[in-house]
């Protein structure tokens, strides 16, 4: 029975907090990603992230993003936490753990995990910049790193 | 004739003005139709509803545009996404 926690709001998190609950027994490692807000992107300051969501469908589609990764690797649990609402340089904005017996599986998971978060999941991010706001738009780079999960 | 109620979010939210609007609506109808339907109600600004990388998503899922759809369900349109 493979545990999952998911969780999308405007929260913190601690990661270490997280490892502990990922530890189930039979783990024998745990690989984290902690994604931070940036202070610049494309040649601007970044202010402010600002994030929002679909609530209900963003949650669903990371369920169904864990089922996917459960599918493909032999995991014993993983952890999605997603914020939202505003952000500043510096700050904790995912976090995505995985609990294998053996680390190649955790390292795989997770990498997939984040691969698909950032390109399948209802989030958007506006960034406020010195020359004003404005809407992120997918990377090709980040849709063809996802894409390669399937090749 | 019931109402569907259609929601927006992010830029697309920004673009037309409004996080949802109403509309007069006969079950059995495509997503295709919604978009014709949204264009007269909204005018110009609705023409980006056309554009293949604007998502659809009925009771929270995605669908193409052929899907069809009742007033119940929960209509969505949504910008690309840019999370992680």
């Amino acid at each position: 029975m493979i545990s999952f926690h998911i969780r999308v709001s405007e929260l913190d998190f601690d990661a270490q907090e997280e490892v502990t609950r990922l530890s189930v027994l039979g783990t024998g490692g745990v690989n984290t990603f902690v994604g931070v807000v940036r202070d610049s992107n494309d040649e601007s300051d970044v202010k402010c992230l600002r994030l929002e969501h679909y609530p209900g469908m963003t949650e669903k589609q990371i369920e169904e993003i864990l089922s996917e990764a459960s599918s493909r690797f032999d995991i014993l649990a993983a952890t999605v936490i997603h914020r939202v609402g505003d952000l500043y340089p510096g700050d904790q904005i995912v976090f995505v753990g995985v609990a294998s017996a053996h680390r190649g599986e955790a390292f795989d998971a997770a990498e997939f995990l984040i691969d698909y978060l950032k390109t399948k999941a209802t989030f958007w991010k506006k960034e406020f910049t010195p020359e004003g706001p404005r809407w992120l738009t997918t990377r090709k780079t980040d849709v063809d790193t996802a894409e390669d999960w399937n090749r | 004739m019931s109402q569907l109620k259609v929601k927006f979010f992010a830029s697309l939210r920004e673009q037309l003005g409004s996080d949802s609007v109403e509309l007069a609506w006969t079950d059995g109808q495509s997503i295709q139709v919604l978009i014709d339907l949204l264009k007269e109600q909204l005018g110009e600004a609705a023409n980006i509803l056309d554009q293949s990388e604007i998502l659809v998503a009925v009771n929270q899922t995605m669908v193409d545009r052929d899907h069809h759809i009742n007033a119940q369900d929960e209509i969505a349109f949504l910008p690309p996404v840019t999370g992680g």
